[in-house]
């Protein structure tokens, strides 16, 4: 047989690097204007558009999804040709993987700041723009396996097997955690209600974190460690169990986002348990990759790749020992609602995905355009500089985690809080979230430094569009060796190893939410609980919008620091009629399950309009537009019927004179405000927030009149 | 599934398949020949050699 020539394409990777670099940026520079806003509410800008409500989820989409995702791309399209010896299988999909997904971002740079947003973390994205995501990914797919089908070489190396795992099974995350109902162009409830909402929200966050921000790094790790070092892997063997490991256990581990939640307690401990185990092929991983350079660090000392690529997989494993310690029960209690948690986050998202991004387009860059890099002493400075910012951007925030922590748990003598007002304790951390913003501008230079000197690299060198291999094609007929070994039967069908990675990751998600959502008897009925009222419903759209879970949550654990500070612990069986939950994961101001009736109306007003007025040197943004805008009351029978098809128990037709009962209770909470002074139109935004806030946490103690028509 | 009584026998047939799937695959490690992880890893760097099909 005759050797075939083809050429790798640079094309595509040169897209997704470039696409990378920008977004890599453009999503830091958005955190940091988040974190500037947690110092001095100014930075919110007094505009709808740039609050922290509305801009965290759009960092926190910008950086996993376009400056992450654009970075996966890269890697996986440069390496997957290389290591199976072709072209990728379609040029037109490669170019529609890249124009669809810059599209989508672009998609959620313009919807989110809107507040077309659905709430749930890492997948706020509305209803039309996750069909695009299911498009392209299956996009993205289909070429990739298309082109293992059609390979020439035989043996899929071990990088491939974490790309097919990060493809299958973000699918299978997407789809299951994106089931939502429509009720207008950008608007969907979830088809999940509360506890169940909850747990397959964070069944997805967790994952995405485990198949989008680590398995596809891995299989980089496995490919651009050997090819910077020179170095073959540790240990295959290693590389083998951890992959099969990390992809069985990590998809039980989301409940640890859930710890003393309602979240039934059997599947809170199962989510424990998975996770303290996932830190043995975590650290499989983590050894492998580090092991790799034994024998070559004086070749670290000299490289500026392989230095961002050694810190990015320490810091994998800081991260990887920290989550499960999160994880237990004893540690959460303190770190849970905490800045411990930001903290852990960017270790990971920093050091691991950042730096080892970073290592991969100085591989890249000068190779691709056939040059030298233009400056090390530029390439070092960023090594330092990055991680001083992480340093700066972690250790303040370990700070005000504890800090603030211990604050709401400590009582006086006598038996009471010592810092009853939440605001004491927020003040107390400012200088952290400073030093924090610090941190992050640090890292941020770094970023900026290493576009300039990748830029003038590319300036020096001559870009190599192409890059001509040959090789041989694979035989038709293979005969297997003899005695070979099941295993390298599957390693050689690359469809038979989608399925299989299916089967596994699908095992620990069915095996969680299943139960929960047919067992009744894990979401006990409390009878007093009652749906929403329209004008109620209105409002928490509005709570949705302007993104209050973000920094406020609705979850009182069961601890007597909460109960004391807020009210009565969180039973699941308030949360049924919730579509979509909103429970947070974060206290940056207070939990306000149990808000209702504790202030008056006028002071919700007050609040709403210039929040320093009632809590002086309060870092939460005024919201002077929600007395500007009237509800769109249109819209209102529509999301009626959509909550009576999910189930939630509005009388039949009630979508009939569901605005009929707005105005009605909308009209007696205008004239109450009017009683103390404050003119407001009924139809206003601000009404209905009020109602929604004051309906929060009162139907254990339900009182007459307030419940909305429901069937018995 | 309508109550949560009994309901153990699903985390316990999951725990069967994993364990068993791991047993499997460590057997397989450990009996399979180091030459073949030898050739694996160094599949990063074969982009100069021949693949390894045979003709």
């Amino acid at each position: 047989m005759e050797k075939e020539t083809f050429r790798y394409d640079n094309t595509i990777v040169r897209k997704f690097a470039f696409a990378t670099m920008a977004f890599g940026l453009i999503g830091m520079l958005v955190g940091l204007t988040a974190a500037l806003q947690m110092v001095d509410p100014w930075f919110n800008f007094l505009t709808p558009w740039l609050t922290f409500g509305r801009i965290r989820p759009l960092h926190t989409n910008a950086v996993i999804f376009a400056f992450v995702g654009n970075g996966i791309f890269m890697g996986v399209y440069y390496s997957l040709q290389r290591l199976l010896k072709t072209r990728m299988w379609s040029d037109a999909l490669s170019n529609i993987n890249f124009w669809g997904w810059q599209l989508i971002i672009l998609s959620a740079v313009i919807t989110l700041p809107m507040g077309l947003t659905s709430s749930k973390e890492y997948a706020e994205l509305e209803w039309p723009i996750d069909i695009a995501i299911t498009l392209i990914w299956v996009v993205f797919g289909l070429n990739m396996m298309m082109t293992i089908i059609k390979r020439r070489e035989r043996h899929i190396y071990v990088a491939i097997w974490f790309y097919i795992a990060t493809f299958v099974t973000v699918a299978m995350l997407h789809v299951v955690n994106s089931f939502e109902l429509p009720v207008s162009f950008f608007k969907s409830y979830s088809a999940y209600a509360g506890v169940q909402d909850a747990l397959v929200q964070w069944w997805y966050g967790h994952n995405a974190v485990a198949f989008f921000l680590t398995t596809p790094y891995l299989g980089l790790m496995y490919y651009f460690i050997p090819k910077a070092s020179g170095r073959p892997v540790y240990s295959y063997r290693l590389s083998i169990v951890h992959f099969w490991a990390l992809i069985f256990i990590y998809i039980w581990a989301g409940p640890h986002h859930l710890l003393y939640s309602s979240l039934p307690e059997w599947a809170q401990n199962i989510g424990v348990v998975f996770s303290i185990m996932l830190l043995a092929p975590s650290w499989g991983g983590m050894l492998n990759g580090l092991l790799t350079l034994r024998g070559a660090w004086d070749r670290v000392r000299e490289s500026a790749v392989l230095k961002f690529m050694v810190v990015a997989v320490t810091a994998y494993g800081m991260s990887t020992f920290e989550g499960p310690l999160l994880s237990l029960k004893n540690v959460n209690a303190i770190s849970h609602f905490t800045d411990w948690t930001v903290a852990h986050v960017h270790i990971g998202g920093l050091g691991w995905n950042g730096f080892m991004t970073f290592g991969i387009l100085y591989y890249l860059i000068p190779k691709m355009w056939n040059t030298k890099m233009y400056s090390n002493k530029l390439s070092d400075f960023h090594f330092w500089i990055g991680t001083l910012g992480i340093l700066f951007y972690a250790l303040p925030l370990y700070w005000a985690g504890f800090t603030q922590s211990l604050m709401w748990k400590e009582f006086t003598e006598e038996g009471f809080l010592a810092y009853p007002n939440f605001l004491e304790t927020v003040t107390q951390i400012k200088p952290m979230y400073a030093a924090r913003a610090f941190g992050g501008s640090l890292y941020i230079t770094g970023v900026i430094v290493m576009i300039y000197n990748l830029i003038m690299t590319m300036r020096q060198g001559t870009f190599q569009r192409e890059e001509e291999a040959s090789a041989l094609p694979l035989a038709k007929e293979f005969k297997a060796e003899k005695g070979e070994g099941w295993h390298r039967v599957i390693e050689r069908k690359p469809i038979q190893f989608l399925v299989l990675s299916l089967v596994a990751v699908a095992i620990g998600g069915a095996i969680e939410i299943i139960p929960t959502m047919l067992i009744e008897s894990n979401i006990p009925t409390i009878a007093s609980v009652k749906p929403y009222t329209p004008l109620e419903l209105e409002g928490r759209d509005i709570y949705i919008r302007e993104g209050c879970n973000n920094f406020h949550s609705q979850m009182i654990r069961p601890f007597r620091s909460e109960t004391e500070r807020y009210g009565e612990y969180s039973k699941a069986g308030e949360y049924v009629y919730d579509h979509p939950h909103l429970w947070g994961s974060k206290r940056t101001g207070p939990d306000l399950h149990r808000i209702g009736a504790k202030y008056s109306d006028s002071w919700h007003y007050n609040h709403m309009l210039d929040p320093g007025s009632m809590s002086p040197g309060t870092i939460m943004p005024s919201y002077p537009w929600l007395f500007d805008n009237e509800l769109n009351l249109e819209g209102t029978p529509a999301k009626i019927r959509g909550m009576q098809t999910l189930g939630v128990p509005y009388a039949e037709g009630y979508d009939q004179i569901a605005v009929e009962d707005l105005t009605y209770q909308a009209e007696a909470i205008a004239l109450g405000l009017e009683k103390d002074g404050l003119q407001v139109l009924p139809n206003s935004e601000i009404v209905a927030l009020i109602s929604y806030l004051q309906r929060l946490g009162t139907d254990i103690k339900v009182k007459d009149g307030q419940a909305a028509m429901v069937t018995n | 599934m309508e109550t949560i009584v009994g309901i153990e026998i699903y985390p316990i047939i999951s725990f069967i398949i994993f364990f068993t799937f791991f047993i499997v695959v460590l057997a397989y490690l450990v009996i399979q020949r180091t030459e073949y992880f030898d050739k694996m890893s160094m599949m990063p760097f074969d982009e100069e050699k021949p693949s390894t099909n045979k003709i």
